[in-house]
C-alpha cells in the first residue's frame, strides 16, 4: 500500500460523509454516481489501477454505509425508486464476495423483523437469483495469493454453506422460499455446475494457448477447483447430499459424457473434497448415480490414489452399512470392475466380503438386513469377476465358503439358511465350474428370486470390463434392469379373459358358499366318539379310520360329556397317531382333533399334554404339536364368548362359522331364524332413531374358561426345561424346541390377560427369561422378547411394580445392554420403547404414584396397538 | 374378514319322496303349449323298449313303443319342430351305431355308424338339433372313449370330432345360440366346447370337478346358468358364460341321476335314493 494518500481513497472518504449526513436525494445520487465509477464502464472511466483499489480496500466500508443508511425515507429522497436500483446495483456488481459478506454480516446484526431486515433479505435472494454465487466460487477459485486469504475463504465457506440456517435463525416464519434447504441448495448444485463449466472452458482456452503441459495443467486445475471441491463437501457433511447431488450427478454425467476435459474436472473435484467430507461425498454419489458407468465418469481412478475414499468404498459402505440399495451396490461394484487399475480391489472385497459372510460370530450377531447386504455384494462382486481372476484366490474362496455354509444352514432363521444356500450355489458353480454343482432345496421367494438374478452376469457391464474399456463413454443405459425384469409378468390371467369376448347383459349371480364340496369318501364316518378311538386304534380299514379322524373334531364338539370320559385317552391316541396313508391335511386334521379335546376337557388334557412334553419317548415333531395344541387351545378357551360357542357342532373353519350345521339338518330351525331376521329388520326400519351408536352391542361378557385352568397349560412346561433326558436337551441341541417353548410361553402369558393367575405366571416367565437371555440363538432370543413384552401386557400395571419390580428391572437392564443390532429380530419397537418408560426413565425423584400412571398410560397405549399380534 | 361371508347353500324347496325305486329321468311338461299330444317318453327301460306315454289329463298310459335293438345307457334324443312328423334318435345295433327314425311312423331313415378304425366305442348320450339358418338336423353324440362327435344327419358322416375327456362322455349339452355345448364325463371334468362357421369342434375349456362322475347336465332354457347331477350325490350349479361354480346342493344321500330345469327356473333333481329335490336358485327375472 501507498503511504500517501490516493485519490480514490479522498473520493471515498468524501463519499461516506456525504452519504452518512446528507438528506438531500440529489447529492446523494451524484456521490454514488461518482463511486459507481470505479465499478463499471461509466463515463468518466476511472483508471485500472483505481478500480483494483477501490475494490479492495474501499469497497466494503461503502458497502456497510449504504447499508446502514437504509429505510423508507431514505430511499424515498428521489422518486420512483432510482435510489434504491442504484443502491442495490453496488451489491449486486460489485465484487460478490465482499458483497456477499456484507449481505451476510448485516443480516445477522440486524435484530427483529424490520423493514431494513426484509429489504436486505430480499436483496440477498436477488443476488442468488442473479448467479452471483457462482461468480464468487469462480472468483474464489481464480485468486488466492492474497494476505488473509484461507481465512476469508473459510468465512465465506461457512457463510455459503450456512446461508439456510442463518436466514432461518433471523427470518423465523418471513423466512423466502429461496432460502429454504432444499431450495437453496439445488441452486447451489447449479452454480457448481456452472463454476466447473468456466473453470473447464477457461482451461480449454489455456491448453489451447499453451499446449497442454501436464505440470501446469494440474496445478491451475488443482487451485481452480478447491474452493468448489469444500463448498461441495461441507453441504454434504451438512447432510445435504441429496438436494446437491440430486442436481449435480445429472448435470455432470451429461457433461462428462464425451468429454475428456470436463472428466478430468471432475476427478479433481472429487480428489479436492477434504478428508472428512470425503465419506458424505462418495455416499452421496454413490446413491445419487444412476450406474457404474456414470460412477466412474465422475470419480475416475480415486479409490487408487485416495486411501481415506478406498476405505469408504471397500469397506465402510459394504461392511458397515447396509443402507445401499441393490442397485446403488450394482454401481460401486461395478465403478470398481470397470478399470483394470481397479479389478485387483474387486478381489480384494470379494476375499473379506466373504471372510464376513462365513464368520459364524457375523452370522450371531449381525442384522438380518446387513447379512442380507453382504450376501449381495458377494453376488455382484461373483458376477463381476473372471474366471481367471477367481483361479488364483480359489482355495481361499472355498474356505470361506464352507465355514459360512456349515454355520447358515445351523441357524434357526429361515431367510439366514436360505441366504446360506443360495449364495452357496452360485459360489461353487463358479469356483468350481468343472466339479458337480452344489445344489440346495430351498422355496422359491422374493429373496431367492432376487439373489439368483443378481447372480447372472449382467451383459452391460461385463461386456465393458472385457474389453477393458473404462473410460470410453460407454453409451447410457437404463440403470439396473434386473429387478424389474422379474417383477415383469402376469400374462395368464389375458388368456381367460379371452374366453368369452361376447357382451350380453350379464346379471351376477352371487356364489352359494361351497366349503362343504369335499371328496366323497364311501365308508361311513362313526357316529360315537368312542367308536373314533376304536377305529383309529384298530382299524385296519384305512377309509374308516380317516373317516374317523375327520369326524372326530365335529363329534368331541357335539358331545363334550362323551369326550370328558375319554378325554386323556382320546389325547392319547391322537398325540401317537401316525399318519398311515396319504391323507390331505392330515396334520390339521390331527391338531384340530387335538385342539377340541383340550377345549373340551382343559385341565385334564393339559395335564396330560404337558405332562409328555418332558417325557422320554417322543420326537421334536411331537414336542412341538404339543407346544402348538396347548397355544390353540388356551386361544380358544380364552375368547370371549366362547362358552356359548364352543359345544357347538361342525368344523371352526371360518367359512362354516355363520352356519350351525344343527340348522342345516333340521331345515325348519333355519326357516325360524330367518323369520326372526326379517322381523327385526322390519322393526330397525320402522324405529326411528335420534341418536347413532344406540343399538350396537358390546360383545357378550362372561368368565373366560381359560382363567381357571392357564396354570394347568403354564407351569408344568417351565418344569424341567434345564433337566436333559437322553432324546431330549432343551438347552442343548433342541433348541428348535426351545425357541417354540418361549413363544408358547409368551402367546400363553398374553392369553392370560385378566386372570388372577397372571402375576404368578408373569412372575414365572421373567424368572425363566433372566436364565435364558444371553442364548446364542436368535429365535430363541425372539421368544424372549415376546414372552417379555407379553408379561408387560398382561399383568396388571399396579402388579407390575409392586410384585414384579425386580425382575423387571432386571429385563430392563438386560435389553438396555444388548443393542438392537445384537438382537437380530426387533419384534416390536414399541417393546424396548416401553420397557424403557416403565422401567428405565425412573428417576430418584419421581414418586411412586407418578411411576404408576405413566406406566399405565403406557401400558393403555400399547395394549391398544398389539392387540392383534397372536390372532 | 374384508370379502362378505357367502350365502350358506340353500335348502331343496320341495322333496318329492314315494316313487319306490331310484329315479332315472325327469322332464317339465308345460301342459298348455304341446298340441295336442301331451307325450312323455320314459327311458327306455331293460326291456328294449322305448315307450311313449299320454299324460294328458292325468291319464299315465303307454301309447306306443320302440324296439330297440341295443342295451346300453344311452338315451334317446327328439327332435321336434312341431310339426306332425318328428325326428329321433336312438342308439342302434352293433354297438357303436346310432339309429335316426321317423316319427310317429318309426320308419328308420338312417344308421349313423362311425369309420371301422375310429374305435370310439358305445354312443352315451345323444343331442339332435336343427341350426336356425340351416334347414339339416345335425347330431351331437357322446362317446365310450370319451370323445364329441357332430354328426350331419342327412349326408350321414361325421363333421368334425374332437377327445375332450379320458373317460366315457356321460352326457352333453349344447347351446345352440352361443355355439358352445358343454360335456360331463364319468371322470373329474367338465369340458366346454365351440362350434366355429366350418362346423368344427374346439374344446374352449375344461372345468375340474372335486368328485368324478357326472349322470346329466342340463342348461337352463335362458342360457344363464346350468345344473349337472353328479354320482357324488351333489348337484353343482355353474355360471353358463363364465363357468364361475356358483353352488353345490348336497341334499340327496345317493347318486343324482338326472337334472331338469322348468321354463319358470325350477330346478329338479332326481336321484337314486328315490327322491326328486326341486329348488329355487337365481329366480329368472
Amino acid at each position: 500500500m501507498e503511504p500517501a494518500p490516493s485519490g480514490v481513497r479522498l473520493v471515498v472518504r468524501e463519499a461516506i460523509q456525504t452519504l452518512s449526513s446528507s438528506e438531500d436525494g440529489g447529492h446523494i445520487f451524484s456521490t454514488l454516481e461518482s463511486l459507481k465509477r470505479y465499478l463499471s464502464e461509466m463515463e468518466p472511466p476511472a483508471l485500472p489501477r483505481e478500480k483494483e483499489e477501490f475494490a479492495s480496500a474501499h469497497f466494503s466500508p461503502v458497502l456497510r454505509c449504504l447499508a446502514s443508511r437504509l429505510s423508507p425515507a431514505w430511499l424515498e429522497l428521489l422518486p420512483d425508486g432510482r435510489l434504491e436500483e442504484l443502491w442495490a446495483s453496488f451489491f449486486l456488481e460489485g465484487p460478490a464476495d465482499q458483497a456477499f459478506l456484507v449481505l451476510m454480516e448485516t443480516i445477522e446484526g440486524t435484530a427483529g423483523p424490520s423493514f431494513r431486515l426484509m429489504k436486505m433479505a430480499r436483496l440477498l435472494a436477488r443476488f442468488l437469483r442473479e448467479g452471483r454465487l457462482a461468480v464468487l466460487m469462480e472468483v474464489q477459485c481464480r485468486q488466492q495469493t492474497q494476505p488473509g486469504f484461507p481465512l476469508l475463504r473459510e468465512t465465506l465457506l461457512g457463510k455459503v454453506v450456512a446461508l439456510p440456517d442463518h436466514l432461518g435463525n433471523r427470518l423465523q416464519r418471513e423466512n423466502l422460499a429461496e432460502f429454504f434447504p432444499q431450495n437453496y441448495f439445488r441452486l447451489l448444485g447449479e452454480e457448481v455446475v456452472r463454476v466447473l463449466q468456466a473453470v473447464a472452458d477457461s482451461l480449454q482456452v489455456t491448453a489451447g494457448f499453451r499446449g497442454p503441459t501436464v505440470l501446469r495443467w494440474q496445478g491451475g486445475l488443482d487451485s481452480s477447483v478447491s474452493f468448489v471441491a469444500q463448498v461441495l463437501g461441507k453441504a454434504c457433511v451438512h447432510g445435504r447430499q441429496q438436494e446437491m447431488l440430486g442436481v449435480l450427478v445429472p448435470r455432470l454425467a451429461a457433461l462428462t459424457q464425451g468429454s475428456y476435459l470436463h472428466q478430468r474436472v471432475c476427478w479433481r473435484l472429487v480428489e479436492q473434497v477434504p478428508d472428512r467430507a470425503m465419506e458424505a461425498v462418495l455416499t452421496g454419489l454413490v446413491e445419487a448415480a444412476p450406474g457404474p458407468e456414470v460412477l466412474s465418469r465422475l470419480l475416475g481412478n480415486l479409490v487408487v490414489k485416495n486411501k481415506k475414499a478406498q476405505f469408504v468404498m471397500t469397506r465402510k459402505l459394504l461392511f458397515l452399512q447396509s443402507r445401499l440399495t441393490t442397485p446403488m451396490l450394482q454401481s460401486l461394484l461395478g465403478y470398481l470392475a470397470m478399470d483394470s487399475q481397479r479389478r485387483p480391489l474387486l478381489l480384494q472385497v470379494l476375499k473379506e466380503l466373504l471372510e464376513t459372510w462365513g464368520s459364524s460370530s457375523a452370522i450371531c450377531h449381525t442384522p438380518l438386513p446387513q447379512q442380507r447386504h453382504v450376501s449381495k455384494a458377494v453376488l455382484i462382486c461373483l458376477a463381476h469377476l473372471r474366471e481367471p481372476e477367481l483361479r488364483d484366490s480359489r482355495d481361499e474362496l472355498l474356505a470361506s465358503m464352507m465355514a459360512g455354509v456349515k454355520c447358515r444352514l445351523d441357524s434357526s432363521l429361515p431367510p439366514v439358511r436360505c441366504l446360506g444356500m443360495v449364495v452357496a450355489e452360485v459360489i461353487s458353480a463358479r469356483i468350481h465350474p468343472e466339479g458337480p454343482p452344489l445344489k440346495f432345496q430351498y422355496e422359491e421367494d422374493e429373496l431367492s428370486l432376487e439373489l439368483l438374478a443378481l447372480a447372472s452376469p449382467q451383459p452391460a457391464g461385463n461386456g465393458a470390463s472385457e474389453a477393458g474399456i473404462s473410460l470410453a463413454p460407454a453409451t447410457a443405459e437404463p440403470p439396473a434392469e434386473t429387478p424389474t425384469e422379474i417383477v415383469d409378468g402376469g400374462g395368464p390371467e389375458a388368456q381367460l379373459a379371452g374366453f368369452d369376448s361376447e357382451l350380453d347383459s350379464d346379471d351376477e349371480f352371487v356364489p352359494y358358499d361351497m366349503s362343504g364340496d369335499r371328496e366323497l369318501k364311501s365308508s361311513k364316518a362313526p357316529a360315537y366318539v368312542r367308536d373314533c378311538v376304536e377305529a383309529l386304534t384298530t382299524s385296519e380299514d384305512v377309509e374308516r379310520w380317516e373317516a374317523a379322524l375327520r369326524a372326530l373334531e365335529g363329534l368331541v364338539y357335539r358331545s363334550p360329556t362323551a369326550t370328558r370320559e375319554v378325554s386323556v385317552e382320546l389325547a392319547k391316541v391322537l398325540l401317537h397317531l401316525e399318519e398311515k396313508t396319504c391323507v390331505v391335511g392330515f396334520a390339521g386334521l390331527r391338531q384340530r382333533a387335538l385342539v377340541a379335546v383340550t377345549v373340551t376337557d382343559p385341565a385334564r388334557v393339559a395335564d396330560y399334554l404337558t405332562s409328555q412334553f418332558y417325557a422320554l419317548n417322543y420326537s421334536l415333531r411331537q414336542r412341538m404339536d404339543i407346544l402348538d395344541v396347548l397355544t390353540l387351545a388356551a386361544q380358544e378357551l380364552s375368547r370371549p364368548g366362547c362358552l356359548g360357542r364352543a359345544p357347538q357342532p361342525g368344523s371352526p373353519s371360518p367359512n362354516t362359522q355363520c352356519l350351525p350345521a344343527a340348522a342345516a339338518s333340521q331345515p325348519g330351525s333355519a326357516v325360524t331364524s330367518d323369520w326372526r331376521v326379517v322381523v327385526e329388520e322390519r322393526i330397525r326400519s320402522k324405529t326411528r332413531r335420534i341418536s347413532k351408536g344406540g343399538p350396537r352391542q358390546g360383545p357378550a361378557g362372561g368368565p373366560s374358561r381359560f382363567s381357571s385352568v392357564a396354570g394347568h397349560f403354564f407351569f408344568p412346561l417351565l418344569q424341567h426345561f434345564d433337566r436333559p433326558v437322553v432324546t431330549f436337551d432343551l438347552l442343548g441341541d433342541d433348541q428348535l424346541v426351545l425357541g417354540r417353548l418361549t413363544h408358547t410361553l409368551g402367546a400363553l402369558m398374553y392369553l392370560a390377560v385378566n386372570t388372577t393367575v397372571a402375576v404368578a405366571m408373569g412372575k414365572a416367565l421373567l424368572e425363566f427369561v433372566w436364565a435364558l437371555r444371553f442364548h446364542v440363538d436368535a429365535y430363541v432370543r425372539q421368544g424372549l422378547l415376546s414372552a417379555v413384552s407379553s408379561v408387560l401386557l398382561s399383568v396388571p400395571a399396579a402388579r407390575l411394580l409392586e410384585d414384579l419390580l425386580d425382575e423387571l428391572l432386571e429385563a430392563q437392564s438386560w435389553l438396555a445392554g444388548t443393542s438392537p443390532r445384537g438382537l437380530q429380530v426387533l419384534p416390536h419397537p414399541a417393546i424396548l420403547a416401553s420397557l424403557g418408560s416403565s422401567c428405565g426413565q425412573r428417576s430418584p425423584q419421581g414418586s411412586p404414584g407418578s411411576r404408576l400412571q405413566e406406566t399405565l398410560t403406557w401400558l393403555r397405549k400399547t395394549r391398544t396397538k398389539t392387540a392383534g399380534r397372536w390372532h | 374378514m374384508a370379502a362378505p361371508c357367502p350365502p350358506p347353500p340353500p335348502d331343496p324347496q320341495f322333496v318329492l319322496r314315494g316313487t319306490q325305486s331310484p329315479v332315472h329321468a325327469l322332464h317339465f311338461w308345460e301342459g298348455a303349449q304341446a298340441q295336442g299330444h301331451p307325450v312323455l317318453f320314459s327311458g327306455q327301460g331293460r326291456d328294449l323298449k322305448l315307450c311313449l306315454w299320454d299324460l294328458a289329463e292325468g291319464r299315465n298310459a303307454v301309447v306306443d313303443s320302440v324296439r330297440l335293438e341295443s342295451v346300453g345307457f344311452c338315451r334317446s334324443s327328439i327332435l321336434a319342430g312341431g310339426q306332425p312328423r318328428w325326428m329321433l334318435a336312438v342308439p342302434g345295433k352293433g354297438g357303436d351305431e346310432v339309429q335316426i327314425l321317423e316319427m310317429p311312423s318309426k320308419t328308420s331313415v338312417c344308421a349313423l355308424k362311425p369309420k371301422a378304425d375310429a374305435k370310439l366305442g358305445m354312443p352315451m348320450c345323444l343331442r339332435l338339433w336343427q341350426a336356425d339358418c340351416n334347414p339339416r338336423p345335425l347330431l351331437l353324440a357322446g362317446y365310450e372313449d370319451g370323445s364329441v362327435a357332430l354328426w350331419d344327419v342327412s349326408e350321414q358322416k361325421v363333421c368334425s370330432h374332437i377327445a375332450c375327456h379320458e373317460e366315457p362322455v356321460m352326457d352333453l349339452d349344447f347351446d345352440s345360440q352361443k355355439a358352445r355345448g358343454i360335456s360331463g364325463s364319468a371322470g373329474k371334468a367338465l369340458a366346454v366346447w365351440s362350434l366355429d362357421g366350418q362346423q368344427a369342434l374346439q374344446v374352449r375349456g375344461t372345468h375340474e370337478l372335486t368328485n368324478p362322475g357326472i349322470a346329466e347336465i342340463t342348461i337352463r332354457p335362458d342360457r344363464k346358468i346350468l345344473a349337472t347331477a353328479g354320482w357324488d350325490h351333489r348337484i353343482r350349479v355353474f355360471h353358463w358364460r363364465t363357468m364361475q361354480p356358483l353352488a353345490v346342493l348336497a341334499f340327496h344321500s345317493a347318486a343324482v341321476q338326472c337334472v331338469a330345469f322348468a321354463a319358470d327356473g325350477l330346478l329338479a333333481a332326481g336321484s337314486k335314493d328315490q327322491r326328486i329335490s326341486l329348488w329355487s336358485l337365481y329366480p329368472r327375472a
